[in-house]
């Protein structure tokens, strides 16, 4: 019941800032468009719709970081967090509270990219629902750095970190490269991090290849509860004023 | 007794910012904590609140300890915070509401209690606007507003009247005075008029110490001054200590 009340004051709280949630919406409908176009001149398959795509949505979600990451930040720098710390809520409130609004604008970003994307030439069938669902576990995990950003920087640091978490997240990704073009170290990381296989779970989803979703999407779920943890650690020593 | 602190203590490293506080607070009572900066009163409060762990010591507030019954002792209060804290994309309406309803008001209730507040505080014509869009003035306004949708027990105003014109720190003083005797209020502000229109007792912080406790009279009479600014001069000077 609060964390409801909570998600709703967050919800509008996002969605009357229309600047970013446009820019979240659009970059990634025009980046799908940009590449397909480009696809039409290239020799191998990278850009494939059906390849390009699921990297898209999923580099989409990296705004999901930002948004959740920048309403913490700023509830922290406004004081009124503090004023809501004063009230009877609880830990799990204030995160439910934070990742609940953040759902549907993912959800959002997945239809547009989607429909996009179909207008771009790929199929629709059964597997198209299945990537949504994969879809939607990964946006957990994007929503889960935003709060971990935000319970640790200021509103103001959280735009710099992003930054280099958008570079990061998708360059690491495979979307726009395979890591093993480049190979040595750099694969090693990008297999380290969960970005590479968040892409590769909703790749597979899509290409119907059902076994293939599991391990890649098992590390992800893995990092999102691990993000998790932390940052609901970190927010509880907040709420208790210990840094 | 609505407010019993004992021995409230805060360091930070080894810096004493709040030292072995100890009073009592009657129920209904109007207390203005005074000090200059960095007294220690945000600090004294932000403990009272359960917002910051207290080194040492304990509060109780109508009954509920702040150490060992937090969540109960929250449900008891509220805070208008030293920064205004509004939801900046929210209405003032909107505002009042979230605030009622995340103390289990039912939308219903906290309708009528965001009315009856908005009357109260001159925020109706501007119920439909967004809180960034407030002056800073009216912003304090919804802040303390906000603070009242609770209905609490104990109040912590923790310098409402800062960057409120003459007309609206007057509006807020014939405010707090009709909750005098109802609501538990305890006050932090620079400025003393308001203390000498509304505070029952005066407590003057100095360095994390409580110097001096009683009515402003009590006060004159033991320090022999002849106005509250006077005497809180004097016990707040450098090497009086
Ligand atoms: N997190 C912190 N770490 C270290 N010192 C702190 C911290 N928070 C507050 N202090 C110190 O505690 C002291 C008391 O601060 P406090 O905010 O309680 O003062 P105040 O009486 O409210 O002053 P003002 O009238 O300026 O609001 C100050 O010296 C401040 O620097
Ligand atoms: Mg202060």
């Amino acid at each position: 019941m609060k964390a409801s009340v909570f998600a709703i004051r967050n919800h509008k709280e996002i969605v009357r800032d229309p600047v970013t949630l446009i820019f979240g919406m659009g970059l990634p409908v025009l980046i799908m468009a940009l590449f397909s176009v480009m696809q039409k001149n290239m020799q191998f398959g990278l850009f494939e719709i059906s390849n390009l795509a699921p990297g898209v949505i999923v580099f989409s979600f990296s705004f999901l970081t930002l948004f959740s990451g920048m309403l913490l930040g700023k509830d922290k720098s406004s004081s009124f967090l503090m004023r809501i710390f004063a009230s009877p809520m609880s830990a799990g409130d204030y995160i439910l509270g934070y990742v609940l609004p953040l759902l549907p604008i993912a959800l959002l970003q997945i239809i547009f990219c989607l429909l996009t994307a179909l207008f771009l030439g790929l199929s629709f069938n059964i597997s198209v629902l299945l990537m949504v669902g994969v879809l939607i576990v990964i946006s957990l995990l994007y929503i889960g750095f935003g709060l971990l950003f935000g319970t640790i920087f200021t509103d103001k640091q959280v735009g710099g970190i992003f930054a280099i978490f958008v570079n990061l997240s998708t360059w690491l990704s495979g979307t726009w490269f395979e890591p093993e073009m480049i190979g040595g170290t750099f694969q090693s990381i990008a297999q380290l991090l969960p970005f590479v296989h968040a892409v590769n779970a909703a790749r597979a989803a899509l290409s119907g290849a059902y076994l293939d979703v599991c391990l890649p999407l098992s590390i992800v779920i893995g990092y999102t509860v691990f993000i998790f943890i932390i940052a609901t650690l970190l927010f509880k020593r907040k709420m208790r004023g210990l840094y | 007794m609505t407010i019993e602190i004992k021995g409230l203590t805060k360091h930070y490293k080894e810096i004493v910012v709040v030292d072995q506080l100890s009073l009592c607070i009657e129920k209904g009572e109007f207390f203005a904590l005074l000090g200059q900066n960095a007294a220690g009163k945000t600090t004294t409060i932000k403990m009272l609140c359960g917002l910051l762990p207290p080194t040492d010591g304990d509060a109780i507030l109508d009954g509920e300890s702040i150490v060992y019954h937090q969540v109960a002792a929250k449900k008891k209060i509220n805070i208008s915070p030293q920064e205004t804290a509004v939801a900046p994309n929210l209405t003032v309406l909107e505002n009042l509401l979230f605030m009622g309803q995340i103390y289990g008001c039912s939308k219903i209730e906290a309708k009528k209690r965001a009315n009856a507040q908005m009357n109260l505080f001159g925020l109706t014509p501007r119920q439909s606007s967004k809180a960034k869009t407030l002056s800073g003035g009216y912003m304090r306004r919804l802040s303390v507003a906000m603070a009242m949708m609770s209905n609490p027990k104990i109040l912590f105003l923790d310098e409402p009247t800062l960057g409120m014109d003459v007309r609206a720190r007057r509006d807020l003083w014939k405010i707090l005075s009709q909750l005098k005797g109802e609501v538990t209020i305890v006050l932090t502000t620079h400025y003393l008029e308001e203390v000498e229109m509304l505070a029952d007792r005066v407590g003057i912080m100095h360095r994390g110490k409580m110097r001096a406790l009683g009515t402003i009279q009590q006060l004159m009479h033991e320090t022999k001054k002849h106005s509250l600014e006077e005497v809180f001069l004097e016990l707040t000077e450098e090497d009086s200590l």
